[in-house]
């Protein structure tokens, strides 16, 4: 903006998934060495909450960025829909060449997600539990 | 360089009106937002202030100055107040996140004398906000 400031929206969106942290790339022991209990063959899920955070300038006649029924609507096709109460291993494309960790997660969101439109997208930050978050911005960083 | 965030709550009220607009185009993209009635948020703000802090006493800024501040220039003008009519920065904008957080940054930038103000981070709730900060700058 000419006054030098930016301006970013952020919105916070929800789902539920299993998955299971298992690489072919390792041996049987390995895998139950480096994922321990989320190795279990059967999955296990998560409560995810994924943080959406886009830049723009705010329309003068809206005042906003982007609008939120866009962005909403945007993001329940590409991710909420794909990823809501499914399997990620088997049900998403993406986890079956990787590892569903929610560092790979944050990626695959990200790269879903970058070509809103509506307004640049910034970051998208990942909550796997109230505990563990995720963050990626892209590789320009 | 050292990043200290101070919160607080207001609560205030809105609504989403350009009269430049038909009153089906505000409908249309403003929806329950055109209320001319209003609806109230409680809305939470992070201020953000960087510095290095003073050798003598630790601190960036004195956590009460800035709380004096945040109460002088956020609290006083906006809390408990309809924002469209009663707050003087926001008189002609429509008053969303975005437009809120930057008038808030605009309010408090020259206020803030010890270390310099980062980022604004104003939730309308908790799953809505909005971030406002320099360009160039990292937004930590």
């Amino acid at each position: 903006m000419k006054d030098g400031l930016k301006i970013e929206l952020g919105r916070r969106y929800r789902f539920s998934a299993s998955h299971r942290l298992h690489s072919e790339k390792l041996s049987e022991e390995e895998n139950q060495r480096v994922y321990g209990k989320c190795n279990n063959p059967h999955g296990h899920g998560h409560n995810y909450v994924v943080e959406v955070s886009v830049s723009g300038t705010a329309d003068p006649a809206t005042g906003m960025i982007a609008n939120l029924g866009d962005l909403d609507a945007f993001v329940e096709r590409e991710v909420i829909e794909p990823f809501d109460h499914k399997l990620l291993n088997e049900e998403v494309a993406a986890f079956r060449e990787s590892v569903p960790t929610t560092e790979n997660l944050c990626k695959e969101i990200y790269q879903r997600l970058k070509h809103f439109p509506k307004a640049k997208l910034e970051r998208v930050r990942v909550e796997e539990t109230s505990n563990n978050a995720f963050e990626y911005a892209g590789e320009e960083l | 360089m050292v990043y200290l965030t101070r919160k607080l709550e207001f609560s205030a009220s809105h609504w989403y009106h350009n009269p430049a607009l038909s009153a089906e185009e505000n409908k249309r993209i403003f929806g329950k937002c055109n209320n001319p009635h209003g609806h109230g948020h409680n809305y939470t703000l992070e201020v953000t202030v960087a510095g290095d802090p003073d050798p003598v006493t630790g601190m960036v800024l004195d956590l009460k100055e800035l709380k004096e501040i945040l109460e002088r220039e956020i609290t006083q003008r906006m809390d408990h107040r309809f924002l469209n009519y009663e707050v003087e920065e926001l008189k002609g904008q429509i008053p969303t996140c975005e437009n809120i957080a930057q008038a808030i940054w605009k309010l408090l930038e020259p206020k803030i004398q010890k270390g310099r103000l980062h980022k604004v981070r104003l939730y309308e709730t908790p799953d809505l906000f909005a971030e406002c900060y320099r360009n160039g700058v990292h937004p930590v």
